[in-house]
């Protein structure tokens, strides 16, 4: 009996009327450099990926540099009402907390309330977050807590897509297990068409943009 | 899942008249049409993407086995595992195969089309395991034990208070009437059910050959969850998913959320890569893909191959005056709308299908929305040429026909035949129309015909001709 998996390819191949592809035309294939069209955009990538992010409901702080990323997470978890607690990606793990502040960099549990992780990049096409999963950034942080907040430097954002695969495949460990791109709070329109924020993921998505 | 395709008939008429679904459905038809074309204005390529789409799909059809060859060696590399299925069965006894080696007694679920198509959930209720929807959506309509009625809203046809009632009925009171408190409640009873599941299944939008990962693109978050918490997280997805790259992804990412939702960018696009990797601190310890194929690789010999472009985004059942009346039930399998009306009796068979193709004005809608450019009436068109052939219409109307070519291959009989037909139909004719008339009762019972002039169209411009 053949397996499935040869039946499945032998099937195709059959509709295609052909055989296997021999190797230069596989090589044609795998060296194939896409070229499609990209949005044209006329805008500074910052402002667009700001002005894009809050058209979802997301909120963005700025501040100048890495090191006033702990006040500006205070000042938002004053706002918000919350406890002095959060589970941190190890990728911010230089930042110094004020005291009072427990910190942790764990997976995060199901009572976790706040999260704050590193971004890899930013899209100013549509306004997203690209966040790469590993020790440095859990992808529990991203789903679990009712409050995310994004550390994103000004200068890891870019225009397309295409860009930050590229960011992506140039890391040294390459393409991680989890590659999150994330355009704002959690969402739901599935009762009557009602957009409904906080639906299973976060509630709410904050970005303090350095830089 | 059970095909009720042929008693389409029965359910539409039942559809209409059923207040809250209309209800429903008018409500739906509004946000997804204007929100659409509202997205397509504001960018100006995208006409010009969904060319590209096309040519990107038929090159990928013309190269699939490639491309998951390639595929599957990228999620092998990446630790994860590939099967391959060749139809409902042997998809559903490989997943329930990986969910009793891990003991498997709670299984959370991201919304997954292919999912519904091979009947997975009666397959692991039936061997005892607890299975959990958590799209909104599908949530709720597991609690009203119904199938989904559209392939991206598939509780579209509920109402807010048919929500209330479900939930009430399932969780207990206080009843619970808004939007918010609905919401809320779903969050809460399922937070701890994606602690606790041992294997979590979603779909899979795109299969990217290039790095090994799957792609889904949700709203909720649901489908990250389920597939984060679960210690096993399998991939259910069809075969002709797969695309070369990254960047090839990104233009159907461009069309997809535009032609489906009506949104920029959906809110999550996830790329999953194998599983936990040594130093996670989260993530399933098990990845599987199960590739499916179910009818697909020999629609891809013939005439249907254009079918397989479809990225499933809904916008042809969004813009399709039939399902907009009837709503997806109707269409008694797990497709609906247009892309339904092709795939159902493709996968299923002609004869379990009869009335799909057929419930269609051919009015091009659905062709002109389609981001992958997709020639649906034409491919309804071609079904109904099939049953024909096969002599699936009903035997009267074939004679019908018959008797109707015979008549159009000979214009003086045809002729004579109109102008007798003209006078007959105007003299029975009150004040223009036509109330009753025997063998077209379908049409005259529900609504009056309009009753011809008396002459017809030839003699008029004959006269006419003759004037000037
Ligand atoms: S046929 Fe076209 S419009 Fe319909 S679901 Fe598929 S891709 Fe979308």
């Amino acid at each position: 009996m053949t397996s499935a998996r040869e039946d499945i390819l032998k099937g195709i191949r059959g509709a295609l009327k052909r055989g296997p592809l021999d190797a230069t035309q596989q090589s044609a294939l795998a060296t194939r450099v896409p070229a499609h069209t990209r949005p044209a955009i006329d805008e500074d990538a910052v402002e667009r990926f700001v002005r894009k992010f809050e058209s979802r409901a997301g909120t963005v702080a700025r501040v100048a540099t890495l090191r006033n990323v702990p006040a500006a997470v205070e000042a938002y978890r004053e706002a918000q009402g919350l406890p002095q607690r959060a589970a941190v990606g190890a990728g911010l793990k230089s930042l110094r907390w004020a005291k009072g502040w427990e910190v942790h960099h764990g997976a995060a549990g199901s009572d976790e309330a706040l999260a704050v992780s590193p971004a890899l990049a930013g899209i100013a096409e549509t306004g997203s977050l690209l966040l790469a999963s590993g020790p440095d950034s859990p992808t529990t942080h991203n789903f679990v807590p009712d409050d995310h907040v994004v550390v994103l430097e000004a200068k890891q954002i870019v225009m397309h897509f295409e860009e930050a695969w590229a960011m992506l495949r140039a890391r040294p460990e390459g393409i991680a297990r989890a590659t999150n791109i994330i355009s704002g709070p959690s969402r739901t329109a599935d009762v009557e068409q009602t957009i409904q924020l906080g639906a299973h993921g976060p509630r709410r998505v904050h970005v303090i943009l350095v830089g | 899942m059970e095909i009720r395709s042929n008693e389409f008939k029965g359910r539409a008429v039942f559809a209409i008249h059923d207040a809250s679904l209309q209800q429903a459905l008018g409500k739906a038809r509004e946000g997804f049409v204007g929100k659409r074309a509202q997205q397509a204005a504001e960018l100006p390529e995208f006409e010009q993407l969904r060319e590209e789409a096309k040519a990107l799909k038929n090159h990928i059809l013309d190269h699939l086995d490639h491309y998951l060859e390639r595929y599957e060696q990228a999620v092998t590399a990446a630790g994860g595992q590939v099967h391959w299925a060749r139809d409902a069965e042997e998809a559903r006894t490989i997943i329930l195969g990986i969910c009793k080696r891990v003991g498997a007694k709670t299984v959370t679920k991201g919304k997954s089309m292919v999912s519904e198509e091979i009947g997975l959930n009666e397959a692991l209720i039936d061997e005892g395991m607890e299975v959990v929807e958590t799209d909104l959506g599908e949530y709720i309509i597991q609690l009203a034990h119904e199938p989904p009625s559209h392939i991206i809203a598939p509780a579209v046809h509920k109402t807010k208070d048919q929500v209330s009632d479900l939930f009430e009925a399932a969780h207990g009171g206080p009843r619970k009437t808004t939007v918010p408190e609905l919401v809320d409640e779903a969050r809460r009873m399922l937070r701890d059910k994606y602690f606790r599941a041992d294997v979590g299944i979603t779909g899979g939008n795109f299969l990217v050959a290039e790095t090994g990962s799957s792609m889904i693109v949700t709203n909720e978050g649901n489908g990250d969850l389920t597939q984060t918490l679960a210690k096993v997280h399998i991939v259910t997805s069809g075969i002709e998913r797969v695309v070369p790259t990254l960047d090839d992804a990104t233009l159907f990412l461009r069309l997809l959320a535009r032609s489906a939702t009506g949104q920029e960018t959906e809110t999550y696009t996830t790329l999953s890569t194998g599983p936990r990797r040594a130093d996670d601190l989260d993530g399933p310890e098990e990845y599987h893909v199960v590739l499916v194929d179910n009818g697909r690789s020999r629609m891809l010999a013939g005439r249907f191959r254009e079918m397989l472009r479809c990225i499933r985004c809904g916008a042809c059942m969004n813009h399709c005056p039939v399902y907009g009346a009837v709503g997806g039930h109707a269409y008694g399998w797990v497709y609906p709308g247009p892309m339904g009306s092709v795939l159902t009796p493709l996968i299923t068979g002609l004869d379990n299908a009869y009335d799909l193709p057929n419930a269609c004005t051919l009015n091009g809608r659905c062709a002109s929305v389609c981001p992958v450019k997709i020639p649906l009436p034409d491919l309804l068109r071609e079904l109904r040429h099939m049953q024909h052939q096969q002599e699936i219409t009903p035997a009267m109307q074939r004679r019908a026909l018959k008797l109707w070519r015979f008549a159009a291959t000979q214009p003086r009989l045809y002729h004579a035949g109109e102008r007798i037909a003209a006078r007959l139909l105007a003299a029975i004719g009150r004040k223009g129309r036509i109330r009753r008339l025997p063998l077209a009762s379908a049409w005259t019972d529900v609504r009056d015909l309009p009753a011809p002039a008396g002459r017809t169209f030839l003699e008029l411009w004959q006269g006419k001709r003759g004037k000037s």
